[in-house]
């Protein structure tokens, strides 16, 4: 596949301050990748130097094989963008707004209002057709500004929180919009929603402090969490420690945790060493000792526990649960 | 620069999307009646031109033309719009010179609506029209100075406030500069190669001239290299301004 968004040791200082730090990573066509980072990781930053509105201090941006600081024009041809916050001319309405982006990007006459129509009946704006932009929920602010950035069908679409303030049903239906148009196009979304990361992307680059911690596939990045396989089980209260002496000493278990589950049952984690499986051997072992176990069931990996873990540990708060990266 | 009449259409439009296009035009139509007819003595003088109409035009300006230029780049910073704008297939040239020439359309719209004055001047006695149209030439053309200097201070802020004061005081600047009070302050020391320089950078130099009815190459080449160095630093302060 052929890379529409490549970007190389990209590296945007702000005075000191360094926002994005060597920065490398392509985007092939079909790709939604998530940019997942807590607040002021440069995650928008390295969109407004995607999209051409930022600089780099050093490093290069590629947008369809055309360089963003040799020619901008032409990579911003190729780009849809939905810039946070979603800002727009307020004192327009969404029909006049529309049309003037679709004038910028060089439509004119029935062409021009094919092109107005088919956003609006995309994302669905025909109710507020004629209102102004001010006037409308917050909603509708961010499905117009949606709506700007698949007027002209790029080939390359960089949503920043694409789904901020929306309802979660709206938030659903603009996830299968991105889903829906992704298969020809190369997306790259940012967002803090992490279940919005297995509903819609296809990679996920999870940044913070304009480092990349983690590159891979929602289901790759999940087996790198540190609770991946582990196994939960639920023991009366005083068969606990019965229960945890036989399971210790397996090889493979890291640790086991205990929390209280019902009035008079706790549950058990037991957490394996680097993710692996083992479930067959605990399986093995309460089989033999006839552990009092009443429900037993592994776990996938959470998004959120990986993101914890790497963004906890970069800050140095708190001190690293072992070497994920 | 396929793209410069796209923006300047819109920035035109966006004008009249607010009350301030009415308002603004009231006003300076009002304006301009008391500063003739009142402050002017038009009648009074018992002359057929339109010397006391364009008289007051710097100092009208002075005012009414900084709240047109405020909100070109100010607003859009604001907003965060400029980083839409600035991410669409368009050059900083043509947003720079779109937006200006939208409101030195939006100005000159305005100072056609005086064209009762001309009326007046013209049922009353005969005067020389090609003096007239130097004036409303040289009118004009300061006007875009104005708002040349408008936008680039607008380009500086993101608070309109501001924008406007700046650019009020910048343009005193440009004004007083022609001033026997300010020119004497140099004249008593300064050698006249300054003492001349600082002249000839007030408006009321050239535009006097232009409204005598002497259109001079030097007062257009001055009014037109005004315009084009504020866009110039417009441009470099839009690029500087956007991290």
């Amino acid at each position: 596949m052929q890379a529409m968004v490549s970007v190389s040791h990209l590296t945007r200082k702000f005075g000191d301050f360094t926002a994005v730090d060597d920065l490398s990573f392509t985007v092939p066509t079909g790709e939604v990748v998530g940019f997942l980072g807590p607040n002021g990781a440069g995650k928008s930053t390295t969109m407004k130097m995607i999209t051409g509105f930022l600089t780099p201090t050093s490093g290069r941006i590629e947008v369809c094989g055309a360089d963003i600081d040799i020619d901008p024009k032409a990579s911003k041809k190729q780009l849809g963008y939905l810039p946070e916050g979603a800002p727009m001319y307020g004192d327009m309405t969404t029909e006049r707004f529309l049309g003037f982006i679709a004038e910028i990007r060089g439509y004119r006459g029935a062409e021009l209002k094919r092109r107005v129509d088919m956003a609006i009946d995309r994302i669905e704006l025909g109710e507020v057709r004629h209102q102004t932009i001010d006037t409308l929920s917050k909603g509708f602010k961010r499905r117009v500004g949606l709506a700007q950035a698949i007027l002209h069908d790029p080939p390359v679409l960089v949503l920043d929180e694409p789904t901020d303030g929306l309802d979660p049903n709206q938030k659903h239906e603009v996830r299968n919009l991105i889903s829906d148009i992704a298969h020809d196009k190369a997306i790259i979304i940012s967002t803090h929603i992490l279940e919005e990361v297995d509903a819609v992307c296809t990679r996920a680059l999870i940044i913070d402090r304009g480092r990349l911690l983690a590159d891979g596939t929602p289901r790759e990045l999940e087996t790198r969490a540190e609770d991946h396989n582990a196994i939960e089980m639920v023991v009366a209260v005083e068969k606990q420690e019965l229960v945890r002496n036989a399971l210790q000493p397996i090889t493979g278990v890291a640790r086991i945790d205990v929390t209280p589950f019902a009035a008079d049952t706790v549950a058990l984690q037991l957490v394996p060493n680097g993710g692996v499986d083992l479930l067959l051997t605990v399986n093995q072992v309460i089989a033999e000792q006839l552990l009092p176990v009443q429900q037993i069931h592994q776990q996938r990996g959470q998004l959120e526990q990986l993101f914890r873990q790497l963004t906890f540990a970069n800050s140095g708060d708190v001190a690293s649960p072992g070497e994920l990266s | 620069m396929n793209n410069l009449g796209v923006i300047f259409k819109r920035e035109l439009a966006g004008y009249f999307l607010t009350p301030l296009a009415y308002v603004f035009i009231v006003i300076f139509l009002f304006l301009n009646g008391i500063f003739t007819f009142y402050l002017g003595q038009f009648f009074e003088r018992g002359q057929a031109d339109l010397q006391p109409f364009f008289e007051f035009h710097p100092y009208l300006y002075l005012i009414l033309i900084p709240p047109v230029a405020m909100r070109l780049w100010a607003e859009e910073r604001k907003s965060g719009s400029i980083e839409l704008l600035m991410t669409l297939p368009v050059g900083l040239g043509e947003v720079v010179l779109g937006k200006f020439l939208a409101a030195w359309c939006f100005t000159a719209v305005a100072l056609l609506g005086t064209f009762p004055v001309w009326l007046t001047v013209n049922y009353l006695g005969e005067p020389d029209n090609g003096i007239i149209v130097a004036g409303y030439l040289g009118s004009l053309l300061m006007a875009g100075a104005y708002l040349a200097i408008g936008s680039c201070m607008s380009a500086l802020t993101k608070n309109q406030v501001v924008a406007f004061v700046l650019s009020v005081v910048v343009c005193f600047l440009f004004i007083v500069s022609g001033f026997p009070m300010v020119l004497d302050f140099f004249s008593g020391w300064a050698p006249a190669v300054i003492v001349n320089t600082v002249a000839s950078l007030s408006f009321l130099t050239h535009f006097d001239a232009i409204v005598q009815g002497v259109i001079d190459f030097n007062d257009i080449i001055y009014f037109a290299s005004l315009i084009g160095f504020w866009l110039f630093a417009t441009a470099v302060l839009v690029e500087l301004k956007k991290a």
